[in-house]
């Protein structure tokens, strides 16, 4: 009762970043308001599964081991969840804003009537007061509710920061991006418990109802999200060919190239490599931002980032304004020289 | 044999497009600034319904918007570009929802609707990045879904089952699935067609009734009394029987405690130019400072 939850996505029977990253937010969340931290892996050959997730502190896995439970697919993993819900009411929810954790989320969601805010930037615990209209004597009527969950994230294109808050309904449901929390081992030996559920009992067999007839799955094709370095190209750079300027510069300075949405929208660099809230989010000890303008759900997603340098021919750029360093030139100007002035002095 | 095809379209303020007037002084957002436009991945969702229509010929496409009158327009550009029929679900009752509390009112206007073998809309809109009202409006109707879905590669109308080719994280995977469901469509599957000229001529007096100016409505009602194609219907929350507490704010779980502007906080900045000096100084700093190896 009252815990927090996290559910565990798994690729095969690995528990991915992500679901990590989201059991140590939890575990703080659980720390904050004094409740249990609680775990689902769903999926199939899971035995030994808490092994990859206690030591980020929970102390209650439930494990849903049945064939039909891997790969994922939405009717089974819902039914698990709401089931599993209605006996534990818990308090909050999290899950990856993947593609498994938003085809499920909503699902779950709406079959529990709960609150669900997707792709959330920071999670916090605040007090909360809703105003719920005037009474007879026209004052205004307002419910205070303590200890609620804020699920702050970017909206209406990123021009805005909202903080959304649902205090009247369970659980508090919040998906994240990989890569917004860091996740973080508290402790090797935690000891939680296991609870081995029968799947039958949560999940119908009529709920079985979609196949999957093939599936690839390849290895990220690059290091984006780790590397120390990040030469971040934006609509500025041109074109695709541009872009292979980048590419230069970072195999110099071992770097990886990430873009921007508008920069990938326009072909100029493949999907995988977005950085921003609908991306991938850096935190690099160096950034380079070339002819990236600096819409704020790209500066979401490597704002942390340690030493940041924005090359740009307009002095008025908004990545400027967070910039440590402001090089007023363009991308074909100054890209070149940074490759020739490193190569020189490197030695 | 043919079938029953719901397309679910929305009428998005264009955020790609967010240009320095966005912005009141006041730092409210400035909706007049920003063109409305057809939730683009709700036109590659079109584009696939009109490709079971080529495939199915004598099916039938009826797309359902939610929104303020003036939402009819992406009603009209769909009949421009295939589609056979439109409603328009509207009333101040509807206004402040979340998404759960659109998931029910639109999946009420579908259950008006009532025939149907496949629901087919955008992932995600441009206004709000959720994509959950796709999947929230399968679990309303009792069916399941297929998200992120990047082509419909066959369909057996015996068997009642589906065979559609999805994105996942970090591939690519094909599914079957029992008719009817519902299906979000990337905005990395096929662009959706032009439009096409005659049906531009036949559609383009198309309206809702609350669209129609007050000097024009009884001549506007007239055409349509002679044309019935070109009324689209226009639904409030009466006409989908919908529970009052489960629509626009009343229904909505979630609230805005707060909303922040963005407003960039300027760092201290060391500004250079791109000259061979400057960009040498600066390598040159970064390689003693081991911030570069």
């Amino acid at each position: 009762m009252n815990s927090v939850f996290v559910y565990c996505e798994i690729e095969g029977t690995t528990v991915k970043d992500v679901s990590l990253e989201l059991l140590t937010k939890g575990r703080k969340l659980a720390n904050t308001l004094g409740v249990q931290l609680e775990c689902i892996c769903a999926g199939a050959g899971l035995d030994g599964i808490e092994k990859q997730v206690m030591k980020y502190g929970v102390d209650k896995v439930h494990v849903f081991d049945a064939p039909g439970l891997f790969p994922y697919t939405s009717n089974p993993h819902t039914s698990v969840l709401v089931n599993l819900f209605k006996e534990e009411d818990p308090q909050i929810c999290l899950m990856g804003a993947t593609v498994i954790g938003r085809d499920l989320g909503p699902r779950v969601s709406s079959a529990l009537f709960s609150g669900l805010t997707a792709d959330c930037t920071e999670l916090e615990i605040d007090e909360f007061d809703m105003n719920c209209g005037f009474d007879e004597n026209k004052k205004p009527i307002v419910k205070h509710f303590d200890n609620k969950l804020m699920q702050i994230r970017p909206a209406f294109g990123g021009n805005i920061v909202a903080t959304i808050v649902n205090p009247e309904h369970r659980p508090q449901m919040a998906t994240v991006r990989e890569g917004v929390m860091k996740k973080e081992i508290l402790d090797e030996n935690y000891k939680g418990e296991v609870v081995r559920h029968d799947v039958a009992k949560y999940v119908p067999e009529c709920e079985y109802v979609v196949k999957v007839i093939d599936r690839h799955v390849e290895a990220a094709k690059h290091n984006l999200k780790g590397s120390p370095i990040v030469i971040d190209g934006g609509f500025g750079v041109g074109s695709r060919e541009n872009f292979d300027m980048l590419f230069e510069l970072a195999k110099e300075l071992h770097a990886e190239v990430g873009a921007s949405r508008a920069a990938v929208d326009a072909g100029f660099a493949d999907h995988d490599r977005q950085i921003g809230q609908t991306g991938i989010t850096v935190r690099p000890k160096l950034i380079i931002c070339c002819g990236v303008s600096g819409a704020i759900q790209h500066i979401a997603g490597m704002q942390d980032s340690g030493i940041i340098i924005s090359i740009n021919n307009d002095p008025n750029a908004p990545i400027n304004t967070i910039a440590d360093y402001v090089i007023n030139g363009t991308v074909e100007e100054v890209v070149p020289k940074m490759i020739k002035y490193y190569k020189k002095n490197s030695k | 044999m043919a079938l029953n095809i719901i397309v679910l379209a929305k009428q998005v303020p264009d955020t790609r497009n967010v240009g320095p007037d966005a912005m009141t002084p006041e730092g409210t957002i400035n909706r007049a600034a920003l063109p409305a436009v057809f939730n683009p991945e709700d036109l590659n969702a079109l584009e696939q319904a009109l490709r079971l229509k080529d495939q199915f010929p004598g099916s039938t496409i009826s797309v359902v918007t939610m929104g303020l009158p003036k939402s009819a327009e992406v009603v009209r550009e769909s009949l421009y570009r295939g589609a056979d029929a439109g409603y328009v679900v509207t009333d101040r009752c509807l206004g402040g929802a979340d998404t759960l509390a659109t998931s029910y009112t639109l999946s009420q206007a579908i259950r008006k609707i009532g025939n149907f073998d496949i629901i087919l809309g955008g992932r995600q809109a441009i206004d709000g990045d959720t994509a959950q009202v796709g999947p929230q409006i399968a679990e309303k109707l009792g069916l399941t879904q297929v998200t992120y879905a990047e082509e419909i590669l066959s369909l057996d109308e015996k068997a009642r089952k589906v065979v559609i080719k999805r994105h996942i994280d970090g591939g690519v995977e094909t599914v079957e699935a029992p008719l009817p469901l519902v299906v979000t469509v990337n905005g990395s599957a096929a662009p959706c067609r032009p439009r096409n000229a005659k049906r531009v001529m036949k559609y383009k007096n198309a309206t809702a009734p609350a669209e129609r100016p007050a000097d024009k409505a009884e001549a506007m009602a007239a055409l349509v009394a002679e044309k019935p194609y070109l009324n689209i219907t226009q639904w409030g929350a009466a006409d989908i029987d919908a529970d009052l507490k489960q629509v626009g704010k009343a229904g909505s779980p979630t609230n805005v405690k707060a909303v922040v502007n963005i407003v960039f906080k300027a760092k201290e900045s060391r500004t250079m130019t791109g000259s061979d000096s400057d960009v040498e100084n600066l390598m040159v700093e970064l390689l003693n400072e081991k911030i570069i190896g």
